[in-house]
């Protein structure tokens, strides 16, 4: 099935390459990702080729960007402050979308491989990612790069300069480590070539975060049921805390 | 052994959920507390969201408190009558403290007035058991071989209406107080996100005048139903009950409260209370040492509130 599909891929690019003198073409290790009870993480390993029906370009390298981006959700972030001598909330700021993950990875360091218009355009770094009404003041901007800042220590955000290798100006491969902590959704995977900090192509793929076997059911049953599954957490433990005791009771006595 | 935690969407290790309910199980069948105090920041810690912390710790509670319970039955001390009295005035409380959470929410700052809460609480509390423990077992030691000199009763608390043959308590009193009780406990639980142990056990020993041994029993069987209570209305409304959480929390609760009950047989009723005065007091200047000083990460992230 996935050969079928690269096939295909391949086919649909070289419609594309009569417009574009290079094109991407690509594959993903995993196109799903499946949070298990003992899930610790996932690694994604992602690879693939530029076409060319022409002879390598002249001038600037060839330079290739990969991104992996979570679902979108708001974010309050709030600020403290000393008041009264003790540490409290005294501000809060909310930003309307920031990806709940964020993985770039490019050939070489951010400002050699795409310029500030091409990144505004296809919001390719993080601060470009994070979408926020009034980010403009120099005050707003604390709170957004606070949010870079704290996902970015839980490894949320990741930014892996130099972390793409390229062969022979064709072949590209990278790696994610995307951590335990992911929350479910659609997360898009996306690839772009640049020569000279422009964008030339780009080519973007779905992977689909999500909850399987116990982990789905539990998280179903407590939004779909709730009442249910408050009953079932209490009969657990109430039967937890009896076979507990039974079973000292049961040591001392026999 | 990592593992994956459905509501809470953060990946944990097993053992060490299971190693702290167990050490919080302990304190909970020695004290007749139910641990929240201590779980709750503890979770927070490992990385636990608060709000899934708070309401899987409720159910946590049952269970551990359920288990110390049953020991205590066995030895006949839990003073049921009491028990039901105290518990009515505790969901009454709970209700209105649910109440009272959701106004301060919308006032915003409401962590640091739990966190307030926290500190001025555990260090009343904290602080009255410690001098008071080690005045009686000074006392204890000044005239040993003395009959222990009689605990005084408040005259205004005999003089109330609807008076009560407590027998296990071996106390005949009115209704009023102990209602008052369960209702401040109640409100204060549901605010603080915890039983309220180590309010009800002190408020029981000095303001009720009720044996010691007899009330570690009493407040466990209150606590079940207040934090089942609270389990269900987290559940229903958050949906912030994590199953396989509490499952780990309980099942290291249990067991550590089977022991906890056992220990607490063997040691003295000024030993166990000079030990929880100490823990409270330990939990109380880190929470206050936390508002005092200027902490690493001033910014805090947060679901939007219209989510």
């Amino acid at each position: 099935m996935k050969q079928i599909l690269l096939i295909l891929a391949l086919l649909l690019a070289s419609v594309a390459a009569t417009t574009q003198a290079e094109t991407v073409v690509a594959g993903l290790s995993q196109n799903e990702v499946s949070i298990t009870a003992n899930f610790n993480g996932s690694e994604i390993l992602i690879f693939g080729a530029v076409q060319r029906y022409a002879p390598v370009p002249e001038g600037d390298p060839l330079e290739v960007i990969i991104t992996i981006e979570g679902p979108d959700q708001p974010v309050t972030v709030r600020r403290m402050d000393r008041r009264y001598g003790i540490w409290m909330n005294t501000e809060a700021v909310e930003v309307d979308a920031a990806p709940t993950f964020y993985a770039v990875a490019t050939t070489n360091p951010f400002t050699q491989v795409i310029s500030d218009t091409e990144d505004l355009r296809h919001r390719v770094s993080i601060p470009r990612a994070i979408r926020a009404v009034g980010t403009e003041t120099e005050h707003q901007r604390d709170f957004t790069d606070a949010v870079i800042r704290i996902r970015t220590g839980e490894d949320l955000y990741q930014v892996l300069e130099g972390a793409v290798t390229l062969r022979g100006d064709t072949l590209f491969n990278t790696s994610f480590r995307m951590p335990a902590n992911l929350v479910e959704g659609a997360y898009t995977a996306r690839i772009f070539l640049t020569r000279g900090r422009e964008v030339i192509s780009t080519y973007e793929t779905d992977i689909t975060v999500r909850k399987v076997g116990l982990e789905r059911m539990i998280y179903t049953l407590a939004h779909e049921r709730p009442l249910i599954y408050g009953l079932l957490s209490l009969a657990i433990a109430i039967a937890a805390g009896w076979l507990a005791s039974a079973v000292f009771r049961y040591i001392r006595t026999g | 052994m990592q593992i994956y935690l459905p509501i809470a969407e953060v990946s944990v290790n097993a053992f060490l959920l299971l190693g702290l309910g167990g050490m919080v199980g302990i304190l909970s069948g020695m004290f007749g507390v139910g641990g929240g105090f201590l779980l709750t920041p503890l979770l927070f810690f490992i990385g636990i969201p608060p709000a899934v912390a708070v309401a899987t710790e409720a159910n946590q509670i049952v269970a551990s408190s359920f288990s110390g319970v049953l020991a205590h039955f066995k030895r006949k001390t839990v003073d049921l009558r009491m028990g039901v009295v105290l518990l009515i005035g505790g969901l009454v409380g709970a209700a209105l403290g649910v109440q009272v959470f959701n106004m301060l929410r919308a006032m915003g700052q409401v962590d640091l007035l739990v966190r307030l809460c926290y500190v001025v609480f555990l260090g009343i509390i904290g602080a009255l058991m410690f001098v008071e423990s080690l005045r009686t077992i000074r006392r204890a030691k000044a005239n040993a071989g003395g009959p222990p000199p009689r605990r005084q009763h408040r005259g205004w608390i005999h003089a109330l209406p609807f008076k009560m043959r407590f027998r296990t308590s071996g106390l005949y009193l009115s209704v009023i107080p102990p209602l008052i009780v369960g209702v401040a406990v109640g409100v204060l639980a549901a605010i603080m996100g915890v039983g309220g142990g180590f309010i009800m056990v002190p408020a029981m020993i000095y303001i009720l005048g009720m044996p010691t041994k007899v009330v570690v029993g009493t407040s466990l069987f209150q606590i079940i139903f207040v934090t089942a209570f609270s389990t269900l209305l987290h559940a229903t409304t958050n949906y912030t009950v994590d199953m396989i959480l509490a499952v780990l929390l309980l099942i290291g609760g249990v067991i550590g409260a089977q022991i906890g009950a056992r220990i607490g047989v063997k040691l003295k009723a000024e030993q166990l209370r000079i030990l929880l005065a100490i823990m409270v007091l330990g939990v109380c200047s880190k929470l206050a040492f936390d508002l005092l000083v200027q902490p690493a990460e001033l910014f805090t992230l947060g679901a939007a509130s219209g989510h």
